[in-house]
């Protein structure tokens, strides 16, 4: 039990990170039906802007934790959406109504190019670093077995509430976000209407960037490692996050990744830990045969 | 610093003359530079080093980076004045770049290198204009490029025979060493590969990101029937063949009823699977270790060593000519040829029966095929088998030339590689794949030096060929009758 329930914290966690990247994934899919096959390795941009973020603090003297943090938090979010921006408008921008699979291509391209890029600028090795928080809650403890709940596991919890809340509001409340669900309805008749396409895919892409920056960010912290593959298997979970929750539903992304965090460690758990990407990809394969809109997905009609 | 460079100039069509807004031009310039150094800051900049036990510390590369945003700050204004009829201006400041990057001492070799070229680049496109300018120069081009488009099309023929020719002299020519022999063999096991690939991506249309998993089938297939077995490598080969061409059904089955997107996912991870189970079914596999020992192929039980193993003849001593070991490397050579001319053939005659053009018009459009009666998942299904086979055979292939494999040799890299010879040659065209086998995977071993840069090069050259000529080097073969006039679908 104690065991189940420590399981569930971890899994819990790591289904924070993947639906912030999720979200990415999900947004761009809505809104100009392609899948942005280099998110992935947005999010580990991220990551590495956020380790640097953090030496940079320690250099100067910011000791005080949450301050570094936030200070962190919004520069990793800042920096990581040029880049966002940047690989929408270079690669993705100019092949609309290229054939179909162009922009699919391209964005391999991309992730291809960013990975041997941060290889290339920062090494390959991996990139350790000191935990920022350290320490934990014990909930409770029978057995031997403490249930523990470490404070970065809270922040992480916290950071996500916090960001899904904002991110909601933006989309439902804002004239950006009424703009986004517009074009993502119909871009011709948003156009026709006044609203400036080009702007608010850009605007889609920098929101997803920002989204993996934090989730980057959070892997940091939490394993206290990065390294420029990373962005790779994490990109695929959280797609396959975005696959089972439905995409093109913002709630889904989060419930996916939810989903797919609980698969993972709950597999490596109770299972075995080599086999636990084989079931994530499993997960994949499975919805996507048998429940291709996902579980909060709305079924897409193809047409001529 | 290279990706902002590609940014295509300003709108083609800008009127040329006087009306150029310089501080406009400027302004843009110095927001793309400064784009640039924002990409760059935390990345170029601050390059952690672990430094063992006083942990990550910073080098710093300020510098480099400021002069890659200034070089990035010039070519973006010599590119927009390129565009608005500024020829001179443009050639200036890339003549200038080149002699800057040449004559001053910046702070790496890759920044000279780079600013270099890109120097270059501006000069040439300043000609250009020039040349579009005077009126014999744009008729000469206008002429060139409509009877190169026929011309080379009908030259085809003559390039493919005449490169064949070569092929089959080259390990007879003075400078085959066993050097040149491993790259022969290596080009041709790719052109093989992305001949095999085409099938499915250049003629079916379905992005398979997972083509490495069925070359892995059948190398493995080889490798254990062969060290366990004691099956040669003649018998292997159909089996591995097919072994591979049942997996890709299997695969296919249940997934080939997706979209275009979903599949391309789908297959990666399964790629990533057959990858994970390589790696962890120690017992089966060997695990990360890899298979060793594997026997090469042999010419009617004739093995390819110095002495002969027990109860063998070798080929040396069969044919009656003085050892040497580039034989066996000349005879890997022939297989490889032999069985990618068989890839090209079955691939040039499934086009022209009713399978292959039901390949082609599933690829045009989905929903009228199936108005029309054609099964998409059956025709598919046709499509993924035989690309996997092909790469069932490639992976035997390569088993038995290393001698040694182990799953580092079959990753996701692996099949991007493929992807980008069959995207760089023009998705459907046989002969662009041996162009883009050679520039891709021949150049790279040529120049060494380069190999860091190999994998950047490759992502930025499927990025710029898909913004730029997106039907690669040699354009692929258009359907005979199109639905959308634009090619909408």
């Amino acid at each position: 039990m104690e065991y189940f329930l420590q399981q569930l914290i971890n899994a819990l966690t790591l289904g924070a990170i993947y639906g912030l990247i999720a979200i990415g994934y999900t947004m761009v899919y809505g809104i100009i039906g392609m899948i942005n096959f280099a998110h992935g390795d947005i999010f580990m941009v991220g990551g590495f802007i956020a380790l640097i973020g953090f030496m940079i603090c320690s250099l100067l003297g910011i000791g005080w934790a949450p301050l570094a943090i936030v200070l962190v938090l919004l520069l990793a979010m800042a920096f990581t959406s040029v880049y966002g921006w940047a690989v929408e408008r270079l690669a993705y921008r100019p092949l609309r109504g290229s054939f179909r699979l162009a922009p699919l291509i391209s964005a391999i391209g991309v992730s291809i190019v960013l990975q041997n890029f941060v290889q290339l600028a920062q090494g390959a090795r991996p990139k350790p670093h000191a935990s920022v928080i350290t320490g934990s809650i014990k909930l409770h403890e029978a057995d031997g077995f403490a249930v523990n709940l470490s404070y970065i596991q809270i922040v992480i919890m916290v950071v996500t509430v916090a960001l899904m809340a904002g991110f909601t509001l933006l989309i439902n409340r804002t004239a950006l976000g009424r703009q986004q669900r517009a074009c993502e309805q119909d871009m011709k008749m948003a156009a026709l209407l006044g609203v400036d396409v080009n702007r608010t895919i850009s605007f889609t892409f920098v929101m997803g960037a920002a989204m993996a920056a934090v989730a980057g960010m959070m892997f940091m912290m939490y394993y206290g490692v990065v390294d420029f593959f990373v962005g790779f298997l994490a990109g695929i979970k959280a797609f396959t996050a975005a696959v089972l929750g439905g995409i093109g539903s913002l709630p889904g992304a989060m419930l996916g990744g939810l989903l797919i965090g609980l698969i993972e460690v709950f597999w490596a758990g109770y299972f075995s830990t080599e086999y636990k990407d084989v079931a994530a990809f499993s997960v994949l394969v499975l919805v996507l045969i048998f429940r291709p809109t996902g579980l909060l997905g709305k079924p897409e009609i193809e047409k001529v | 610093m290279a990706v902002a460079t590609a940014r295509p100039a300003a709108p083609a069509g800008a009127p040329t003359g006087a009306t150029f807004d310089w501080p406009a031009a400027a302004w843009d310039a110095l927001v793309t530079g400064l784009l640039a150094g924002a990409l760059g800051l935390f990345m170029v900049g601050f390059r952690t080093t672990d430094y063992g036990s006083a942990g990550l510390q910073f080098e710093y590369h300020l510098v480099d980076l400021l002069v890659a945003c200034v070089a990035i700050f010039l070519g973006r204004l010599a590119l927009t004045a390129a565009a608005n009829g500024w020829p001179l201006v443009t050639f200036v400041i890339g003549a200038a770049l080149l002699a800057a990057a040449q004559g001053l001492k910046l702070p790496s070799s890759f920044l000279t290198v780079v600013i270099s070229m890109i120097g270059v680049a501006l000069m040439l496109r300043a000609l250009w204009v020039w040349l579009r300018r005077s009126s014999g120069g744009s008729a000469a081009i206008a002429g060139l490029s409509s009877s190169m488009g026929q011309g080379t099309q009908r030259l085809y023929p003559w390039f493919g025979a005449a490169l064949l020719a070569f092929a089959v002299v080259m390990p007879f020519l003075p400078f085959a060493d066993q050097k040149v022999m491993d790259l022969g063999i290596l080009i041709l096991t790719y052109v093989m590969l992305g001949w095999g690939l085409n099938i499915v991506v250049g003629l079916a249309g379905l992005l398979d990101l997972g083509y490495v998993a069925f070359y892995a089938v059948g190398a493995y297939a080889y490798a254990l029937l062969s060290t366990q077995h004691g099956w040669s490598f003649w018998i292997c080969l159909p089996v591995a063949g097919i072994l591979a061409a049942m997996f890709g059904v299997l695969l296919g089955f249940p997934v080939l009823r997706l979209r275009g997107d979903y599949l391309a996912i789908v297959t990666l991870g399964f790629g990533e699977i057959v990858k994970i189970v390589l790696q962890n079914w120690v017992d089966f596999t060997e695990g990360p270790a890899g298979i060793g020992g594997i026997p090469g192929p042999t010419v009617l039980g004739h093995v390819f060593a110095e002495q002969a193993p027990e109860g063998k003849t070798t080929f040396h001593e069969w044919v009656g000519i003085e050892f040497s070991g580039n034989h066996r490397l000349i005879f890997l050579y022939f297989v490889i040829l032999v069985l990618a001319l068989i890839t090209n053939f079955v691939t040039m005659r499934l086009r022209r029966l009713p399978v292959g053009r039901a390949w082609e018009a599933l690829r045009e459009d989905e929903i009228a095929c199936q108005a029309l009666g054609i099964n998409p998942t059956n025709t598919k299904l046709t499509a993924f088998a035989i690309g996997a086979m092909f790469a069932g055979f490639a992976g035997s292939f390569f088993a038995a030339k290393q001698r040694f494999i182990s799953p580092e040799s079959f990753v996701f890299i692996e099949s991007a590689i493929i992807l980008s010879i069959v995207v760089l040659g023009g998705m459907g065209s046989q002969f662009g794949v041996v162009l883009a086998a050679i520039l891709l995977i021949g150049l790279p071993e040529w120049f060494r030096d380069l190999g860091q840069y190999r994998m950047l090069a490759f992502g930025l050259a499927m990025v710029l060929i898909m913004v730029f000529k997106p039907k690669g080097l040699v354009s692929h073969r258009d359907p005979t009758v199109r639905l959308h006039p634009a090619g909408a679908g």
